[in-house]
């Protein structure tokens, strides 16, 4: 048998080791629009040893190890581009401490999100996570090493700021903890170094994340939505300002989709509100409906469905099933998200529904709100047929334009694939790029770690003159 | 093999590998898919699978062994069914079974679904054993040859053969007696109902069989069939009226709660202890039946019911589907499905598991001896609870 087959098999047992055709087949295939990938091997440990274990021996080898979550970036972002050791980490998936007074969970990374959402509401039913929407087999260790987004991003931002603390693998095979659990026993916040900045966002190219202590936020006993529907999209920017002004909501998206026909050329702000009495709900309605939105609705610029005690929607617990996939009949989505000023909102959907056109695709256009508006993340999604090349091609070039797009528009493509964090690299201040190759140096000196992604050593090493 | 000629060469496609086919309802873990909880590895969950099928159909992957042992590892249990979001969800083990169709028309199967096949096609039961040795298990026992009874009793291969199942058909058939019902066996006559070699992909000899059984039901004027086994229940309610053979067929714990009901059967003694229920794939997913055995279990004096976590569409198969209980492609570790479920059932806080499928029997005791929690949790028929209840 292959010596480091072997040797996989010795860290994790014969099952969950393998170098079968077919293995390799389902893991060099992303769900989006990348190209396969081969890797050598498949490996799924259970333990943060049996990682370490693997980490030593692809440094022994020279050989690539990509980490794996659920494998739901959709941008290639775990795919063996150089070959490789596939870490699939959803073995990891103990939920090791939930801290209800302070608020926080410590779980092995390849927890599911939805495994955490039903965890939390089993046994600590006050306490919530931000889920991401993403299907419910997403990995909270995948999710927060792109940083990721989803419920309560308007009041607390992404999820990779709602970490307390890691414990990751570096590299060479040493195990790292980052935060308070690095000093303490309580695994409760980022600092001492909070802007150590190594591992969130890396994608795995700095160490792979085995546990992660997230913060935990009230679960609020009544939840509550409506939509404020307009046609004009130079309103937008301004109601989310103001919206995010009251701190009433929960989370604050808008929508502006060609598909279903009635909603074409709409822009469709959903707001969400909480509480825990009805009193509660009420005031956060009104503050938003009578203090906003009613002098929008006097103007006639729009119009308000819910956001009342008389329309209650039943809001599911679980994470929400996006069936957007099958729109074409072809099992293919993938999106560009990227990081943008609230401002640009109505250039990102014109300039969005222009590249759909283009590739004959249905634009589908999301904005969601971060922070007290600091910023939205904004995404351009395109489905395809995966039976059907041309489609998929459609798809690949309108996601190349929207990277483009995002970047030409002063933002940040967030969880970039291949392409976007090229473009990134390309405008990145020079001794900004200096820090990641010098640190990617540091951290990674066979340079094994998720090869392709980030690849600061394949850019041109250089120093300005601001260098003192 | 071509795409082209595949039947669901405009589905397949359409699986976008989400992943909501690993989960219960309640999203509390990601293994209740019994194949991928067995491995872990994407290949062997449903979306893996299919892409896979895919692949083969497409000239993209060789065959391999290795490739039709994740094929035929799927326990055909409809979990995948259960919680897929997407329209085609109801053909997702449509597309399985007709990928396996492909491989066994091909001759291309793994070593132990080729064995079952060839000891159904010979011996008309998947353990290669001789037909005189179908009767064996009413020997010594006042039940009676099918001779215009109001029921035809339907044993089923593990029923007739397997020494624990043996105990339960002899056990259904004195509580039947008990209730008054009138019916009769196949004995040596009975032949298997083929519901596994379809689940196999073998069509043509499940239609060789399900009409050889038709053939002689109707020959024998049978009209009303009741089960011991869910697997043969599908394949008779569901599968054989397309092969011209209706009959009225009922689980027997469908005819149970009847005679419950109507008062014939007196569970005046009871049956004290606490009691968990683990539902069969193939009487519930597949035939929506999960009130049947509970309200059975409910009416016997003593018994305190509780549910697993997993219950109903939810329950985590025993591995024992589409063939597994014989080809044995998710045994072997501690998370096989069955030792699984056999903790799902220990942290209900139950004494008993109740079972209503031979197979499940057969799996879940298996399970409790290798967990070592035989003595502290049974795993009893609900014919056999039943029974114990009989005045």
């Amino acid at each position: 048998m292959d010596s480091v087959l072997t040797s996989l098999k010795a860290i994790v047992g014969d099952t969950f080791a393998s170098n079968e055709p077919e293995e390799l087949y389902v893991y060099s295939r992303d769900l989006g629009t990348t190209e396969p990938y081969s890797p050598q091997y498949v490996v799924a440990p259970r333990t943060t040893e049996e990682v370490q274990d693997i980490v030593r021996l692809a440094n022994r080898e020279k050989i690539p190890l990509v980490p794996l979550g659920g494998g739901l970036t959709l941008a290639g972002l775990v795919m063996p581009l150089k070959g490789g050791i596939i870490v699939d980490m959803k073995r990891m998936d103990s939920v090791i401490e939930v801290n209800e007074r302070a608020r926080y969970a410590v779980i092995e990374a390849g927890v599911s999100q939805g495994k955490l959402v039903a965890y939390l509401h089993k046994h600590h039913p006050t306490l919530v996570h931000s889920e991401p929407g993403a299907p419910a087999q997403a990995t909270v260790g995948g999710n927060i090493a792109i940083h990721g987004q989803g419920d309560l991003a308007q009041p607390y931002g992404f999820n990779s700021d709602m970490v307390n603390g890691l414990e990751v693998v570096l590299p060479t095979g040493e195990v790292c903890r980052v935060g308070s659990c690095s000093v303490s026993p309580h695994w409760f916040t980022m600092h001492p170094l909070p802007d150590l900045g190594l591992f969130l966002g890396w994608c795995g190219t700095t160490g792979i994340i085995t546990r992660v202590s997230l913060k935990l936020y009230p679960a609020k006993r009544i939840r509550d939505s409506g939509q404020f529907v307009l046609e004009d999209a130079n309103l937008v920017p301004d109601i989310l300002y103001r919206i995010s002004h009251t701190e009433m909501a929960g989370d604050l998206i808008a929508v502006n989709q060609e598909l279903p026909v009635p909603v074409q050329g709409l822009h469709i702000i959903s707001i969400f509100i909480a509480g825990d009495s009805e009193e509660e709900v009420e005031f956060k309605r009104r503050l938003i409906r009578l203090g906003i939105l009613q002098e929008y609705i006097r103007r006639g610029d729009g119009g308000l469905i819910g956001l009342s005690a008389a329309v209650r929607p039943r809001l599911p617990r679980r994470p929400p099933i996006s069936t957007i996939q099958d729109i074409k009949k072809g099992g293919g989505f993938e999106y560009v998200g990227a990081i943008l000023p609230v401002d640009t909102y109505p250039e990102c959907c014109r300039r969005g529904a222009d590249i759909s056109s283009r590739h004959n695709i249905a634009y589908t256009l999301l904005a969601r709100v971060i922070g007290s508006s600091h910023a939205m993340m904004f995404s351009w999604s395109y489905v395809f047929n995966r039976a059907d090349p041309e489609t998929v091609r459609h798809a690949r070039e309108a996601l190349f334009e929207s990277d483009e797009l995002a970047i030409e528009l002063g933002g940040i493509p967030w969880k970039p694939g291949v392409y976007g964090q090229k473009l990134i690299l390309e405008r990145m201040e020079p001794n900004t790029l200096r820090l990641m190759q010098q640190i990617k140096a540091l951290l990674d000196p066979n340079g094994i770690m998720n090869p392709g992604n980030w690849e600061v050593s394949e850019c041109p090493s250089q120093t300005t003159g601001t260098e003192t | 093999m071509s795409l082209a000629d595949y039947r669901y060469r405009d589905l397949i496609h359409r699986c976008f590998r989400c992943g909501y086919c690993k989960f219960p309802t309640s999203y509390l873990d990601v293994n209740n898919c019994p194949a991928y909880a067995r491995y872990r590895l994407e290949s062997y969950s449903t979306g893996g699978r299919l892409w896979l099928i895919r692949a083969w159909l497409n000239d993209e992957m060789e065959w391999t062994d290795h490739l039709a042992e994740i094929v035929f590892s799927c326990a055909t249990c409809k979990n995948c069914t259960e919680q897929c979001p997407l329209p085609f969800s109801q053909d997702i083990v449509n597309m399985i079974v007709a990928a396996r169709c492909e491989m066994v028309e091909r001759g291309l199967m793994p070593a132990a679904v080729q064995q079952f096949l060839e000891n159904v096609q010979r011996h008309g039961n998947p353990y290669g054993a001789p037909r005189s040795k179908r009767a064996e298990w009413f020997q010594g026992t006042d039940v009676e040859q099918y001779d215009g009874q109001e029921y035809l009793y339907y044993v089923g291969c593990v029923g007739s053969y397997d020494t624990r199942a043996r105990e339960t058909a002899r056990t259904l058939a004195h509580v039947l007696k008990r209730g008054g019902v009138s019916f009769g066996v196949l004995g040596d006559r009975e032949s298997c109902d083929g519901n596994d070699v379809a689940k196999l992909g073998e069509e043509g000899l499940f239609e060789s069989l399900a009409e050889e059984n038709i053939e002689q039901f109707k020959e024998l004027g049978v009209t009303k069939v009741v089960t011991l086994s869910p697997h043969a229940y599908n394949a008779m309610r569901n599968d054989y009226p397309s092969l011209n053979g209706t009959f009225e067929v009922f689980h027997y714990t469908q005819l149970l709660n009847e005679l419950i009901k109507k008062g014939t059967l007196d569970l005046s003694r009871g049956f004290d202890a606490r009691v968990t229920y683990h539902d069969p794939c193939f009487l519930g997913r597949w035939n929506g039946e999960y009130e049947a055995p509970r309200a059975a279990l409910r009416a016997v004096p003593g018994i305190e019911l509780v549910e697993m976590e997993r219950s109903r569409a939810d329950t985590l198969c025993c591995g024992g589907g589409g063939g597994n209980f014989y080809t044995d492609f998710l045994g072997g570790s501690e998370d096989s499905p069955a030792r699984i479920r056999i903790r799902q059932a220990r942290d209900s806080g139950a004494q008993v598991v109740a079972v209503a499928c031979p197979n499940c029997m057969t799996m879940l005791e298996d399970a409790a001896k290798a967990e070592r929690l035989d003595e502290s949790l049974s795993i009893r028929d609900v014919s056999e609870i039943v029974a114990s209840a009989l005045e």
